[in-house]
């Protein structure tokens, strides 16, 4: 169930820009690419003094919900709960894909792109691609 | 000072999707369903961030190394692989699902909702598992 929104295309640019000042902050100060799957993924392997980063960066995500939530609870997961089950087979799919392909949303559609790097074009768009096409079938 | 400037980029990374909508499943599949009047919000997010991020990398990587590590640590593997593609099918679907990315999954466990923290664990195990089972 999909249900007709309203194209925000201001609020669009003006988040999209404030999600590319926070991927920059972390470059220009740690160095790192905000690719959030990649951050969380490495969390597994990663020595101490490669994790914590990665925890704060995380914990930060989670703040900025808070905060979302705090302000405006429509914006939130709220409107469309999925199911446990839904949220598990979808969870598997993301953790799986996201650490074969090295990349999501971010990593590859964002800072990738902004990149030009190939491998990131050719990922963003194979997961728009399959995305499309699963919501079509209505999967 | 290195983990305060993680901890501000990932709460501005979450606030930028909070304004835009994307921590919002019904917006992600506004985007993501041609069948109905599309809803291209998920597009000018993209625009933003990617307009800013283009100039703002070309920038700070004229630097030596970052203020607070050594040295820049940047995605170095070039190739067009198999692995690149497939992985990127099935997080796909997995978007399409449920209408959810790792970014925003993580973000909505500020919602207490239990679907959030089911979304987030599997995710991680999944993630996790992969990797364990390609450093055997």
């Amino acid at each position: 169930m999909t249900l007709v929104t309203n194209i925000t295309w201001i609020e669009g640019l003006v988040g999209g820009a404030l999600i590319g000042l926070a991927s920059s902050l972390l470059l220009l100060a740690n160095g790192k690419i905000a690719g959030i799957s990649g951050i969380v993924g490495g969390l597994f392997q990663s020595k101490k003094a490669d994790r914590n980063w990665r925890v704060l960066f995380i914990v930060g995500l989670i703040f900025g919900g808070i905060i979302t939530t705090l302000i405006n609870k429509d914006s939130m997961l709220f409107n469309d709960i999925p199911s446990l089950g839904r949220a598990s087979v979808a969870a598997i799919f993301v953790g799986i894909g996201t650490a074969f392909g090295s990349g999501c949303t971010s990593g590859h559609g964002i800072c990738g792109i902004s990149r030009l790097s190939k491998r990131s074009i050719l990922a963003t768009l194979t997961f728009m691609l399959t995305g499309f096409i699963t919501v079509y079938l209505g999967v | 000072m290195k983990n305060l400037t993680s901890f501000i980029s990932g709460l501005l990374f979450s606030l930028g999707l909070g304004i835009s909508g994307m921590l919002n499943p019904v917006k992600v599949k506004g985007f993501l369903d041609l069948t109905r009047i599309w809803d291209p919000s998920l597009m000018f997010v993209m625009i933003g961030a990617i307009a800013v991020y283009a100039i703002l990398f070309r920038i700070i990587t004229k630097r030596s190394k970052p203020i607070c590590e050594k040295d820049f640590s940047l995605p170095t593997k070039k190739d067009l692989d198999f692995k690149l593609i497939t992985g990127s099918a099935l997080f796909g679907i997995g978007w399409g699902i449920a209408g959810i990315c790792p970014g925003p999954g993580i973000a909505n466990l500020a919602t207490g909702l239990s679907s959030a923290f089911v979304f987030v664990i599997v995710m991680v195990l999944s993630m996790w598992s992969v990797r364990f089972l390609e450093n055997r």
